[in-house]
């Protein structure tokens, strides 16, 4: 069944979707969203139940291959040793991130000019500068203003509370003479656009029942769908067609009762994440574009980025935050940038990410061995009850275009659409980088007074940003989407998520993400008259 | 009817249950001390039986090995076993590595770590995060002055 032509064309309701589609509004033009998954009820997360830590292994778990919802589609990660992580609804992944807010560094928009790795963006941090800020006030970002690892940027909401753990880690940073600084967080510290305060609840990975974390589902899209924009729920796309010019005419889909359905656009925007966007372009196949849409280059799918994690924890005589607060904290940029006498190149930031609920704490001992079984286990499960904290290094990762995302021959979603197939090794880069990154932070963990220290490295189930893999770029053979989202081949077809990152820098994406689809969407309102030429 | 899907719903069988229960129980035994029950307490073993419905099989798995375990050491399945085999049997089967034991442990720590004489004995609310939320202090900003003294580390480009 085929609908009426719209202007605008979304795929994808998550981080990326959202803004752009609220940027997009201004210009008055008949835009509708297509996202797989449904409207979350933040009353049903899992911090109003008492088994709010046991859902994140279940229906509200980070790999959608666990969750099975519906909603979802598996993904073969079984050639990587990092499993993708998502969440597919309105608000997108957004539902699930810790909210750690990140901008890049203006070094990380040149790192082939700087360091001779990878290549530079065809845009800058002054030229994001603007469109950072107005995500920035969308979000409501909480932080203290004055970070000397960053030019000069303003907070919106004051910085999340330090606490016990974050009082303490400062304390090893200060004995090292390293940088920290309260972390940018996507956390509300106070009522901001509807939305009310944190209260600590602690479970920030499995939804915010308080609404304080900016999901898009809460931030952007109450505006933007006030401002006209449809969403339309339980709408899978399959695939992108295109007419006899070359021009994509809209969408085949599937709705809420499995319908086949052809949606015709003007304009198409892919805002599926670094997995699901290349997925939809390679089973859009046609022919004119047998090797899939938008993918002349061969780039489709290739140089997926996903920022390997250690993850280092220590153990405390003392009681520290545990359960109680969110995981976003404190950071330190001391070793962000490129020094080659580490051993490599590039750099990472390290989070503090607080504490962990009782389970958690049990599965860490248990499982770690420091929790025996049998009558000793209740003083040594004592022995680091809220005792725990520590970091993660988000590490960053090289394009290579070996790492990639392909179309699994075999396995498929619901609606029979194939399931994205991840090819991903660690670069001998990475793994310097995480050694590194788990000996210096137990230090200051020692520093700061950890008897022990527990480490994962990398993080096996942290496949939680997928980037690269329709990157931009000025030239057409070395890239998917122009410097500004514009598919070199296909001239009404636009990406706007983490697929067009050229390099991943070492922080958490999704303010840089979102900064990127205002600044498309702001390009495409300028170049409106003209916008296929 | 009902009878009938209560039944097959159930993933284990009897013995299977009462080899499970000897499991929790030796991996988290009652304490009067820190005065907590057991994972075999009737309230958290239910507790486990409905998170085994939902996903059995390294459960169904874990059990089979523990019957290897059982067969091997002490010649018969674990069932059969006296009291002091099965605790000999439970322990080689902690100490195996065994792939399927990271569920029980799982779904043992889920179950024990929300029951309410537990949270207390922690010194927890028995309640859910949502809506009282927690208390969390702001913590000193003044130790910041390093940091500031030492200056501007982000690099031109
Ligand atoms: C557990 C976890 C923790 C995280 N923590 C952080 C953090 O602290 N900081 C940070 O910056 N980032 C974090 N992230 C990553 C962050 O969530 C993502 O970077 C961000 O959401 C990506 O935005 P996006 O628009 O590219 O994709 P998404 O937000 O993933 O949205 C994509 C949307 O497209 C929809 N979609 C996909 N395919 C189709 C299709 N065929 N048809 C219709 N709809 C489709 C999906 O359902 C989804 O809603 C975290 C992620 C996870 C899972």
């Amino acid at each position: 069944m085929a609908e009426q032509p719209v202007d605008v064309l979304i795929i994808g309701a998550g981080a990326s979707g959202a803004a752009v589609a609220w940027s997009l509004a201004d210009t008055r033009m008949h835009i509708v969203c297509l996202e797989q998954g449904d409207w979350m009820n933040p009353a049903e997360y899992p911090s109003s139940g008492r088994d709010w830590e046991s859902r994140a292994f279940g229906d509200m778990a980070i790999s959608p291959n666990r969750r099975g919802r519906p909603t979802d589609y598996p993904v073969n990660d079984s050639n990587s040793p990092i499993a993708v992580a998502n969440f597919n609804a309105v608000g997108g992944s957004t539902i699930l991130y810790a909210g750690h807010f990140p901008r890049f560094h203006p070094s990380d928009f040149r790192v082939a000019s700087l360091d001779g790795v990878g290549d530079d963006w065809p845009l800058d941090y002054e030229t994001l500068e603007p469109f950072y800020a107005e995500d920035d006030r969308m979000t409501g970002v909480s932080g203290l203003s004055g970070d000397p690892a960053y030019p000069a940027k303003q907070s919106v909401l004051p910085p999340v509370p330090l606490g016990k753990s974050g009082d303490t880690l400062a304390r090893g940073f200060n004995d090292l003479g390293w940088h920290w600084w309260p972390s940018d967080t996507a956390v509300a510290t106070a009522a901001h656009d509807g939305r009310d305060q944190c209260i600590n609840l602690g479970a920030c990975t499995s939804g915010c029942a308080q609404g304080a974390k900016a999901s898009t589902d809460i931030t952007y899209w109450p505006h933007a769908m006030r401002a006209g924009v449809e969403v339309r729920t339980r709408c899978r796309v399959r695939e992108i067609s295109v007419n006899d010019d070359g021009m994509a005419s809209g969408v085949w889909y599937y709705d809420a009762d499995g319908e086949e359905r052809f949606q015709a656009a003007e304009v198409v925007v892919m805002a599926c994440n670094g997995v699901g966007t290349p997925r939809i372009l390679l089973n859009s196949t046609s022919e004119q574009f047998p090797d899939g849409l938008a993918n002349s280059s061969g780039l489709v799918g290739k140089n997926l980025m996903f920022h390997p994690y250690a993850s280092i924890q220590g153990i405390f005589d003392e009681e520290l935050d545990g359960f109680r607060g969110p995981g976003v904290c404190i950071w330190s940029k001391e070793f962000y940038e490129t020094d080659e006498s580490r051993g490599f190149v590039r750099g990472f930031t390290y989070e503090i990410n607080r504490g962990r609920g009782p389970v958690a704490t049990a599965m860490t001992g248990m499982m770690s061995g420091r929790i025996p079984w049998g009558a000793e286990h209740h003083r040594a499960y004592r022995d680091l009850f809220c005792r725990i904290t520590g970091m993660v290094a988000i590490c960053e990762d090289l394009p290579e275009e070996h790492n990639r995302v392909t179309l699994d021959p075999e396995l498929s979603d619901i609606h029979g659409i194939p399931a994205p197939k991840i090819d991903y090794t660690l670069s001998e880069n990475s793994r310097r980088m995480l050694d590194f990154a788990v000996e210096r932070a137990s230090e200051v963990l020692r520093a700061a007074g950890a008897t022990d220290i527990i480490s994962e490295s990398p993080i096996a189930a942290g496949g939680w940003h997928l980037m690269g893999t329709a990157r931009m770029g000025k030239d057409p053979a070395r890239s998917v989407v122009n410097e500004w989202g514009r598919s070199h081949d296909v001239k009404n077809l636009f990406i706007v998520d983490g697929s067009i990152f050229v390099t991943s820098a070492g922080v958490n994406p999704t303010r840089t993400i979102q900064a990127l689809a205002l600044y498309i969407a702001d390009q495409i309102k300028k170049r409106l008259a003209n916008l296929f030429d | 009817m009902s009878e009938d899907t209560i039944a097959t719903d159930n993933p284990l069988n009897a013995s299977q249950e009462s080899a499970l229960a000897a499991i929790v129980g030796a991996m988290i035994p009652a304490s009067e001390e820190y005065a907590v029950p057991s994972a075999a307490d009737p309230i958290i073993f239910a507790d486990i039986l409905t998170l085994v419905k939902r996903h059995p099989e390294p459960v169904v798995e874990g059990l089979a090995a523990l019957d290897d375990i059982a067969e091997s050491r002490h010649g018969g399945p674990f069932s059969a076993l006296g009291d002091e085999d099965k605790a000999a049997a439970i322990a080689a089967f902690s100490q195996s590595g065994n792939q399927h034991l990271r569920a029980i442990v799982s779904m043992t720590a889920q179950c024990y770590y929300r029951d309410d004489r537990v949270m207390a004995s922690l010194g927890m609310e028995p309640r859910p995060p949502f809506p009282k939320g927690f208390e969390v202090e702001q913590g000193d900003l003044s130790l910041l002055d390093p940091v500031r003294a030492r200056g501007r580390i982000w690099r031109e480009a």
